[in-house]
């Protein structure tokens, strides 16, 4: 019997698609072991975000709100974390993969001495221990593992638990109080420089249109791959090559050490599919991939190839889905 | 001022990820191995900031056998004063492995660690901020920029977030993880090797850090994931558009 405590990612008010999958991991969990979990929204002026995680099919929907909580930082945020974990003798701690949860879930693992498998993409139980799968070595490898103690921590991919529908009844709103003054403050927040929003998130996306060392200047990626996203809706995203070369922004980069995806459409522009890169982005329903060499790896896994020059198939293309 | 740099030996990224028959490990008979290539990151990081503060210590630190051994060379070759090998078995997971760091920061005492965000074999994640935790120390996660004035007890980091570039300020003694753009590392010079020759590499036990390394982490099996079957080709822009409308759907 597990009690899972699910941790919320928001923002501007919103609630992350992901937070779904983090509860539909849970409800998969507890449909197998029994038990329940509540949602944990953490922020300040977190109240209509609460108000939406109460769809999710928690028990309990928890509410820590303070103005000393308005930025993630993991110092405080994972205090708060591990008190209430303990506190509620939560069994196992949760939350989507995402640059917020690797920050905050390994310290917060640290303070509860808890074992931590990240970016699990199955779980099973078998003789009433619950198994975890997940990847390592870039993709090539898939573990099977099992955590011991008497509290867990985990990430889990987002693509790999779909949120399924939101629940009719609203689970119960429950106040956290925040001492603020109790709360560690061994960082500062600054500022944050976000990027323009004019583009879904690639994590969150139905359609990512990639591109590769094909592209040889931040204008052509615009034109080509930005292009090429306005045209289907969708996102973009890039290869470390182009990161690398000062084409694209680090926030961009799909692979192992970047943003992983798994969209319904994955267009691959000019990339030549590096394992490092499909470690990002194999786990898409359909894969399309456009480049020059018709020997470049990215063909293997490609449901569609077309073997062709970018610099003329794109823009082909962008023509032919707008008329 | 000083800091510590743990380094862990993993397959050079290079190499071809093979399983051993019996699914109980990787094979890693004729692998290369390497320092992990964010560590390396996080190694250069510190040798660019002793260059504008002469007199900072840089001491690399990594768990395992006699085989890590040749990681803590590479170290030393790019630079750093002096290295410790701390002996334990070589499958731990993060946890036992930020512990033992943890018994390793206590004796050493530092001013900060700088490590990888992960590590390229496992690619778990956790063990910097486990560390932070374990300390509870301050930790900076991504990072991708790190200023640290000479005597200043605080350092100012940009870290490379889903949201975008966030900048938090972090007191000191504390745990910064490498993200990859934060530089490039040096190559190792032959000056280099000659030096690291002459530089000490200290050996201790766990019982000498008075810890242990207990695992909480139990793999058991490894498997190859399902391959994604090789599609179809197409031959023109207008017969893409139409396989991707019509057939999967997903326009």
């Amino acid at each position: 019997m597990q009690h899972i405590l699910v941790i919320a990612e928001h923002a501007h008010g919103v609630l992350k698609p992901a937070t779904g999958s983090a509860a539909a991991f849970a409800r998969k969990v507890c449909a197998e072991t029994g038990g329940a979990f509540d949602l944990l929204v953490l922020g300040a002026d977190v109240h209509p975000v609460a108000v939406a995680a109460t769809r999710y099919g928690a028990a309990q929907v928890l509410v820590a709100d303070s103005p000393a909580l308005a930025e993630p930082l993991a110092d405080r945020y994972a205090h708060l974390v591990a008190e209430i974990a303990r506190t509620r003798e939560a069994t196992l701690v949760v939350a989507a993969a995402s640059t917020f949860s690797k920050d905050l879930l390994p310290r917060v693992a640290g303070l509860l001495d808890a074992g931590m498998v990240s970016d699990v993409i199955g779980v099973q139980t078998e003789g009433g221990a619950l198994l975890f799968r997940r990847p390592m070595f870039a993709g090539n490898i898939v573990a099977t593992v099992r955590l011991s103690g008497a509290v867990k921590v985990a990430t889990v991919r987002g693509a790999a638990f779909a949120p399924g529908p939101t629940q009719e009844d609203p689970s119960a709103l429950t106040v956290v109080p925040v001492n603020p003054d109790a709360l560690p403050s061994l960082s500062t927040f600054i500022g944050r420089e976000e990027k323009a929003a004019s583009r879904p998130d690639p994590t969150e996306a139905r359609i990512v249109v990639s591109g590769g060392r094909a592209i040889r200047s931040s204008e052509d990626f615009e034109r080509l791959v930005g292009g090429l996203a306005d045209a289907l809706g969708g996102a973009v995203g890039s290869s470390r090559a182009l990161v690398d070369a000062g084409i694209t922004p680090n926030s961009l980069q799909i692979g192992q050490t970047g943003k992983v995806v798994a969209p319904d459409l994955y267009l691959a522009v000019g990339i030549s599919g590096a394992i490092q890169h499909l470690a990002g982005m194999k786990d898409t329903k359909v894969i399309a991939a456009i480049n020059k060499d018709g020997d470049a790896p990215i063909f293997e896994v490609a449901d569609y190839g077309l073997v062709a020059d970018i610099y003329e198939a794109v823009p082909e293309m962008i023509a032919k889905l707008k008329s | 001022m000083k800091i510590l740099v743990p380094l862990k030996r993993v397959p050079d990224p290079d190499t071809r990820i093979r399983l051993q028959p019996d699914g109980a490990g990787i094979e890693t008979d004729g692998v290369k191995f390497a320092v992990n290539p964010f560590d390396a990151i996080a190694l250069e990081e510190a040798l660019r900031m002793r260059e504008s503060q002469p007199g900072l210590e840089i001491v690399v630190v990594t768990l395992g056998g006699e085989e890590a051994i040749e990681q803590l060379r590479t170290g030393l070759a790019m630079g750093a004063d002096r290295a410790v090998l701390i002996r334990t078995s070589p499958s731990l997971d993060s946890l036992a492995v930020a512990k033992v760091l943890a018994a390793c920061f206590r004796r050493e005492l530092p001013d900060a660690v700088f490590m990888g965000k992960q590590a390229i074999d496992d690619d778990s994640n956790q063990a910097g901020q486990m560390l932070a935790g374990l300390l509870g120390i301050g930790q900076a996660t991504f990072v991708s920029g790190l200023e640290i004035a000479a005597g200043a007890r605080r350092a100012r980091c940009r870290r490379e977030t889903d949201a975008g570039i966030e900048i938090i300020e972090v007191g000191l003694p504390a745990v910064f993880t490498t993200d990859l753009r934060l530089n490039e590392p040096r190559y190792v010079s032959l000056p280099g090797i000659m030096k690291a020759r002459k530089k000490p590499i200290e050996e201790v036990t766990l019982a000498d850090l008075g810890t242990e390394a207990v695992s909480r982490t139990t793999v058991v099996r490894l498997e190859l994931p399902p391959r994604r079957k090789a599609g179809q080709r197409v031959r023109t822009v207008d017969e893409l558009i139409s396989k991707l409308r019509l057939e999967a759907k997903v326009i």
